[in-house]
C-alpha cells in the first residue's frame, strides 16, 4: 500500500510538469458528463418521467454510476492502455520485480484528470440526494456507499479482463469500450427500462443490476421483505472482481513475451 | 488541384486498411444504438400525448441508426494526432516547403479520413438496421427526392464539419495544447448539433441559439430530411444557407490560418 502511495506521488508529479494543459483537460473532462447530463434534464423536461422514475431518482442513479466509472478509470489506466505495454515488451520488466503483478500495473499510470468527472459526478449526486423525496437513515446512506464502491468494483473488473485478454491477442480490443463506455450509458438508467434481455445480461453476466437497480429500490423505499438483502446486494457487484483477478493471474501464467 | 486529389486519396487507402478496428467499431455502435433507442422507447412510452411539433419514434429511431451509420461525418472529435504533432513538434516546417496551400492540403486529408472511416462503417449497419425486427427498423425514406436531397445536404454537412473542425487545428498554433479546451469545444459543438438528443426534443429557447449556430447543418438537417421530418421545399431552403456558412467558413479558416503560419514559430526539437 505505502508503494502504492509512492507511486502516485510520483505519477503526480510528473503530471504536474504540465500544469495549463492538465487544467484544461480537467476541465474538458468535467464537460463530457455534463453534456449528457443536460441532455437527461432536457430530456425529462419534455417527457416528465421514465417509466414511473422521476428526474431526481435517475440523477441518483447516474451520479452513482458516473462517480464510480471516473474512480475506476482514474485507478484502472494501467490496464486499460495494458496492451501498449505487451505488445513492446516492457511486461517483461513487472515479472521480474519481487511485487505482485496487480499493483505494479495499477502503479503504472494514474489519470489525475478525471478529477474533472469526478466533481462533475459528485455534484449531481449531492443534488440528486438534496432533492430526491426519501428520509435518509444510517442503512441508506451505507446502501449508497455500497453502490459506489461494487460500481467502481465492476468497471476495474472490466478493465481487468479486457487487459488479460491481450495476453493472447497481443493488440488492444476496440470491442471492450461496449463494456466500459456502454455499461455506462447503460447504466446511468435504472435497468428495468430496458428490454429483457439487456436486463438480463446486465444483471447475472456483468451486475450491474445490483448497483443501479436493486439497492436504488430499497434507497426509494419501494422494496418488500428483507431490507438487509437489498443492503446488501451491491456487494455482488464486488464479487465481479474476483474471478476477474484469477483469470488475470491465469493470464500471467501463460503470458509469452513478444521479445521485441 | 491534383496534388489535392492524390492526397485525398492515399488518405483514403490509408484509413482502410484498418479494417477490424471498423469492424469492432460496427459492433459497438449496434449496441449504442439499441441502447440509446431502448431509452427513448421508454421516454414515449410514457408520453400521454406525442408533445407537438416533435419526432415521432419511428422518425427518432432512423435519426439514431443514420447518426450511428455516419458517425465519423458528426463527430467534431475526430482527431487525426499526425497534424497537432506536425504543430508541436516543429515538423511543420515540412510542410511549410510544399509548393502547395497548406489549407487544401490538410482539408483534402481530413476529409478522406472522414470518408474511409464513415465507407467501412456505414454499409454494414445500415443494410442490417433496414431488415431489423419492426419497432427498431430503419425505414427507407419516402421517395427518390428525398433522398437526393438527404445526399446533397449530408455531402454539404460533411463540408462544413470539415470546415469546422480546420478551425480547431488552427487554433492548435496559437494555444500550442490539443487537447483541453479543443475538448470543450468538440463537445459544446457536438451538443449544438444534436448528437447527444436530438434537436426537435431540445427546449425551445435552446431550440432558439441552435438554430442561429452552423453546427446542426451537419448532423441533424440531413438526418431529418432522410426521415421526412424537415419537408421538402425547407430542404430545398436550407442547402443555400448550407453553402453561405461553407463559404464563410473555408474563407474565414483560410484567413485565420494565413495570420497563424505568417507568425508561426518552428518548435524546435
Amino acid at each position: 500500500m505505502r508503494l502504492f502511495g509512492k507511486y502516485l506521488l510520483i505519477l503526480f508529479k510528473s503530471q504536474m510538469q504540465y500544469s495549463t494543459s492538465f487544467w484544461l483537460l480537467s476541465f474538458g473532462q468535467f464537460f463530457i458528463p455534463f453534456s449528457v447530463f443536460a441532455g437527461l434534464y432536457f430530456l425529462f423536461e419534455r417527457f416528465g418521467q421514465i417509466q414511473g422514475w422521476d428526474f431526481y431518482e435517475v440523477a441518483l442513479c447516474f451520479g452513482v454510476i458516473h462517480m464510480a466509472f471516473a474512480i475506476s478509470e482514474c485507478l484502472g489506466r494501467g490496464f486499460d492502455t495494458f496492451s501498449g505495454l505487451v505488445a513492446n515488451g516492457d511486461f517483461d520488466r513487472l515479472l521480474v520485480r519481487p511485487r505482485s503483478t496487480v499493483l505494479q500495473v495499477l502503479g503504472s499510470k494514474f489519470e489525475f484528470t478525471r478529477i474533472g468527472r469526478l466533481l462533475q459526478s459528485s455534484m449531481v449526486l449531492v443534488w440528486a440526494v438534496s432533492r430526491i423525496d426519501v428520509d435518509w437513515t444510517f442503512a441508506k446512506a451505507m446502501t449508497l456507499l455500497f453502490m459506489i464502491v461494487s460500481g467502481t468494483c465492476i468497471f476495474a473488473g472490466i478493465f481487468i479482463l479486457m487487459a488479460t485478454m491481450c495476453f493472447w491477442t497481443i493488440q488492444g480490443l476496440e470491442i471492450s469500450s461496449i463494456f466500459t463506455d456502454g455499461g455506462r450509458e447503460m447504466a446511468q438508467y435504472p435497468l428495468n427500462i430496458y428490454q429483457k434481455w439487456v436486463t438480463r445480461f446486465f444483471t447475472y453476466v456483468i451486475p450491474f443490476g445490483f448497483v443501479n437497480y436493486l439497492p436504488l429500490l430499497f434507497i426509494l423505499g419501494r422494496t418488500e421483505g428483507n431490507p438487509l438483502l437489498y443492503v446488501l446486494s451491491p456487494l455482488a457487484g464486488c464479487a465481479f472482481i474476483v474471478p476477474c483477478l484469477l483469470l488475470w493471474r491465469f493470464g500471467v501464467r501463460r503470458y509469452r513475451s513478444t521479445g521485441s | 488541384m491534383r496534388a489535392y486529389v492524390s492526397v485525398f486519396r492515399l488518405r483514403l487507402a490509408n484509413g482502410l486498411q484498418y479494417r477490424s478496428a471498423a469492424l469492432a467499431g460496427i459492433a459497438t455502435q449496434f449496441f449504442w444504438g439499441f441502447i440509446i433507442i431502448m431509452v427513448f422507447q421508454a421516454f414515449y412510452a410514457q408520453a400521454q400525448s406525442p408533445p407537438p411539433l416533435s419526432l415521432s419514434l419511428s422518425q427518432l429511431i432512423t435519426y439514431v441508426w443514420l447518426q450511428q451509420a455516419f458517425l465519423s461525418f458528426i463527430m467534431l472529435w475526430f482527431r487525426d494526432n499526425e497534424l497537432f504533432q506536425l504543430i508541436t513538434s516543429g515538423n511543420i516546417a515540412y510542410e511549410l516547403c510544399r509548393p502547395n496551400g497548406i489549407y487544401g492540403f490538410w482539408y483534402a486529408k481530413l476529409l478522406a479520413q472522414r470518408l474511409a472511416s464513415a465507407a467501412l462503417r456505414c454499409f454494414p449497419i445500415l443494410v442490417v438496421a433496414l431488415f431489423l425486427p419492426q419497432p427498431y427498423r430503419l425505414v427507407t425514406p419516402a421517395d427518390p427526392a428525398t433522398f437526393l436531397l438527404f445526399v446533397v445536404t449530408l455531402t454539404l454537412g460533411l463540408l462544413i464539419l470539415v470546415s469546422i473542425s480546420m478551425l480547431i487545428y488552427i487554433s492548435t498554433f496559437i494555444t500550442m495544447s490539443a487537447a483541453g479546451s479543443l475538448l470543450m469545444f468538440g463537445v459544446l459543438g457536438e451538443f449544438l448539433a444534436g448528437v447527444v438528443i436530438p434537436i426537435p426534443l431540445m427546449p425551445s429557447w435552446l431550440k432558439s441559439i441552435v438554430y442561429v449556430l452552423p453546427f446542426r447543418l451537419t448532423a441533424d438537417l440531413p438526418f431529418r430530411v432522410y426521415s421526412g421530418h424537415i419537408p421538402k421545399w425547407q430542404a430545398l431552403e436550407l442547402i443555400p444557407l448550407q453553402l453561405l456558412w461553407l463559404a464563410a467558413l473555408i474563407g474565414f479558416g483560410k484567413y485565420a490560418m494565413g495570420k497563424a503560419l505568417r507568425r508561426v514559430v518552428v518548435q524546435g526539437g
